[in-house]
């Protein structure tokens, strides 16, 4: 293989385990802020309780999801170093800005929450997580912002001496419409995943014979509950913020769309198949299953409307940008697409039926096959999230920036294919090890249940979960 | 002074802020084999740097944030570049974080050990490899043309780098252990400040000798003065170690880091990476920077957000100002010291009970 296509596999693989952790911290940094200004309003002891046990949760993730980000903010320079010389004037600010004004405030005020307990008043003790939690967002904004650029570039030139990018409007690039739809997106799907991991923290908990579970059975009910409430309703979000995602990527990536659809030519009204089985290298599509009007409707807002096939924006590329393909790898667009719907709708279906079951203080069996699937259900939203980012990146190939670089042109001239080998054998063996420890490790704490009153009720030790 | 001078000026001063703050928890993990003598010593040393050693980190992605930003050449060519040697730094910086994150979350005695390992040598590694880097940047690399780097991880282990980086490992385990010396008490306090006299003795000549040859092959008559104060600095600061003076020795190293920087910005300048292939390969402040309009925004953005972070990350010291004693850790030494458990208590008793 060639120092391209490794380059693209290693940035896939570090990426796409990258966001495994990154939605937790983003949603449960902001729990567990609710959940400790719940405990500062109501005085009740509960909330204290749950704020440790989740943030106890928060923090072996988030160390995870901070190492490997530094491997991507490493990797643009390593590995995409003609796409960094080409791109730096532009993608580079809204990294510096990340460093600066999100990144240092997440991690400074996260250190301050968790050695803070003592040496704080518990208001500011309390402003720390909400910093800490801002931080995260903000964060994930500018990151967001950096990608929205290569799907949608604005705000920028290309000199015409030095062949490079040139940023014309900072502001242009920080309100990119792009940026703007996808950051609601990857907040709700965020969101999504945390209130799975909160449903099966508390279904793991309520499935154990009575005495185990004991007197924390009551509090694990109304976890379950809280559970199921943000699921359902980041559910309902993230579908939503998707959809308006999808009319901006038929007007500013339209051979995505088509790719998701694997419509090969233009059609009105198009459309939406939920399975199809076709010839993977032709344009040929042999059965399916398929919604009427469906694609139209989530394209254009318009039953009607006329959704553009692969093969006519292929020919209008060909004109615009010069010979070449213009067209990603479909089964891959294709598919990843419609588990990441899929994977997201089953999370939100599985939020409905839970509340449903537990309608008005009604109690689910301990042996309820709802608790089963509940607690497999986790992985759902992971796997939608996964699919979302495979989807959006390799739908925009063959381009690192939509219409201005390709993806071969972006790799680093100088490194050979032996180093990159190298560098991919070690991180994804050490990712490998480490998501193993710490799967285990976040089990572990889950199943170790609340930390009881007496734990927290002594303020003058440090809880051994809040130093190491 | 160009935009682009000021921003290689902003790089310094990201880089010195790196080493200061990071130096030290690079240090105090490069000593938790020798200074950590069982577990409760150990938890010691690692709560020192707990609350702080994250925030230390994000100096190093703001400065490889701001190199994308205002000066993507220097980046593309430097990272792209330095491909392995940046590996390894990753590689132990990522066993590093998650250690810290996960050795106390199991009560295993091999689980810690394991965890401790990962600790000493993922703060080795990267403590070595900056100095070799930096020494490198300064010496100047084979670049092409294109400004592609076009030799290979032996090259930058040439004596001058090797040298470069037994100057970045034995001041930043000098600044570790002064940093343990200042932040706890009891008979740790007292072997980290004797054991920094000792790592003073291989330090001072070590950074001596690279100063000298830095400033022979590339220094400039400003950077000479600043090359001796570093000297100096290190000296005072062995000296105020020795005299039990800690705050004032860990100022001394701190200005030490600060100085050996400046000394080594001001030699590279207005290069950012020389080429060794051909001086007009090479890429400097002016060849390698981004356009006026980004440097300009950059710059706002630096100018407003830099104190404040600086104002918050000062705050975090002082809040956690006092020294860590195995009481604040709810750590039960001996039998005795059950009773004193609680608050942040006498640091006398502790220490005595400790002792015992």
């Amino acid at each position: 293989m060639s120092t391209l296509d490794l380059s693209r596999w290693q940035f896939g693989i570090t990426t796409v385990y990258h966001f495994i952790f990154v939605p937790l911290t983003i949603g449960l940094s902001l729990l567990v802020a609710c959940l400790q200004t719940a405990w500062l309003v109501r005085k009740d002891p509960a909330y204290l309780r749950l704020t440790k046990f989740f943030g106890g949760l928060f923090l072996i993730n988030f160390a995870v999801g901070v190492v490997t980000g530094i491997v991507l903010e490493f990797q643009f320079g390593m590995n995409w170093s003609a796409y960094s010389k080409f791109v730096g004037d532009v993608f580079g600010a809204p990294l510096a800005m990340e460093g600066l004004l999100a990144f240092f405030m997440e991690s400074t005020f996260l250190g301050l929450w968790i050695f803070g307990w003592n040496k704080l008043s518990p208001r500011l003790h309390l402003a720390t997580i909400w910093l800490a939690a801002i931080g995260t967002s903000l964060s994930a904004y500018f990151i967001l912002a950096a990608n929205a650029w290569m799907q949608h570039p604005v705000g920028y030139r290309v000199n015409p001496v030095t062949h490079r990018a040139e940023l014309t409007s900072i502001v242009a690039l920080l309100t990119n419409s792009t940026a703007l739809a996808s950051w609601p997106h990857v907040f709700f799907a965020s969101l999504l995943i945390t209130g799975a991991v909160v449903i099966a923290a508390a279904a793991w908990h309520l499935r154990r014979p009575g005495e185990q579970a004991g007197a924390d059975r009551a509090l694990f009910r109304r976890v379950l509950r809280l559970g199921l409430s943000i699921t359902l309703a980041a559910a309902i979000a993230t579908a939503v913020t998707g959809d308006v995602q999808a009319r901006l990527m038929d007007s500013q990536q339209p051979m995505k769309m088509a790719a998701a659809e694997a419509l090969y030519n233009t059609e009105s009204p198009a459309s939406f198949s939920l399975f199809t089985i076709g010839s993977l290298s032709g344009n040929q599509e042999l059965w399916s299953i398929r919604v009427p009007y469906l694609l139209s409707l989530i394209a254009t807002l318009d039953p009607h409307g006329t959704v553009k096939g692969i093969n006519n924006v292929e020919r209008a590329y060909v004109t615009k940008y010069g010979p070449g393909d213009y067209k990603p790898y479909i089964p891959v667009t294709y598919w990843s697409f419609r588990l990441m719907i899929g994977f997201g709708l089953l999370a939100g279906l599985l939020a409905l039926i839970g509340l449903w079951l537990t309608r008005r203080r009604r109690e689910i069996p301990r042996s309820s096959w709802f608790y089963r699937i509940a607690i497999w259900g986790v992985v759902l939203p992971y796997l939608g999230t996964t699919s979302g980012w495979i989807f959006t990146e390799m739908g925009r190939q063959p381009w690192t920036v939509f219409g201005v670089l390709k993806t071969q042109q972006s790799v680093s001239p100088g490194v050979t294919p032996s180093s990159v080998i190298i560098s991919m054998a070690v991180f994804t063996l050490l990712y490998a090890g480490i998501a193993v420890v710490a799967g285990r490790l976040a089990v572990r704490h889950i199943k170790a249940g609340v930390p009881a009153d007496s734990e927290t009720g002594t303020p003058d030790v440090q809880l051994p979960v809040f130093s190491y | 002074m160009s935009l682009a001078a000021f921003w290689f000026v902003i790089i310094a001063v990201l880089w010195i802020g790196y080493f200061i703050l990071e130096g030290f928890d690079f240090g105090v993990g490069i000593l938790l084999p020798v200074l950590g003598r069982d577990n409760a010593s150990r938890r010691l040393m690692i709560n020192a740097i707990g609350p702080v050693w994250d925030g230390n980190e994000v100096w190093l992605l703001t400065a490889g944030g701001a190199t994308f930003a205002a000066f993507p050449l220097w980046y593309a060519s430097l990272f792209s570049g330095f491909y392995l040697a940046l590996l390894l730094i990753l590689a132990a910086l990522i066993l590093r974080n998650v250690a810290f994150e996960f050795r106390g979350k199991v009560d295993d005695r091999r689980w810690r050990a394991c965890w401790d390992a990962a600790i000493f040598a993922g703060s080795l590694v990267p403590a070595l490899l900056w100095g070799v880097a930096f020494a490198n940047i300064v010496r100047g690399v084979p670049l092409n043309a294109a400004h592609v780097y076009t030799g290979n991880l032996l090259t930058l282990l040439n004596w001058y780098g090797l040298l470069g980086g037994l100057v970045t490992l034995s001041l930043f385990t000098l600044h570790g252990a002064i940093f343990l010396a200042l932040k706890t008490d009891g008979p740790l306090r007292e072997r980290a400040r004797r054991l920094a006299v000792a790592i003073a003795l291989a330090a001072v000549p070590l950074a001596a000798a690279f100063l000298a040859v830095s400033q022979v092959g590339h220094g400039k008559p400003w950077t000479d003065v600043t090359a001796a104060l570093a000297a100096v600095a290190l000296l005072a600061g062995t000296a105020a170690a020795f005299r039990g003076r800690e705050g004032w020795a860990f100022l001394g190293t701190a200005a030490t880091l600060l100085l050996a920087v400046v000394t080594l910005f001001g030699d590279l300048y207005p290069h950012v990476l020389p080429s060794s292939t051909a001086a007009r390969y090479g890429l400097t402040v002016a060849n390698a920077s981004s356009s006026h309009y980004t440097l300009t925004v950059m710059t706002w953005v630096a100018l407003v957000f830099t104190p404040v972070v600086l104002a918050y990350q000062g705050w975090t010291y002082w809040v956690f100002r006092k020294r860590l004693t195995h009481a604040d850790l709810g750590d039960q030494v001996t039998p005795e010291a059950t009773g004193s458990t609680g608050g942040t208590g006498e640091p006398g008793t502790t220490a005595a009970t400790v002792g015992r």
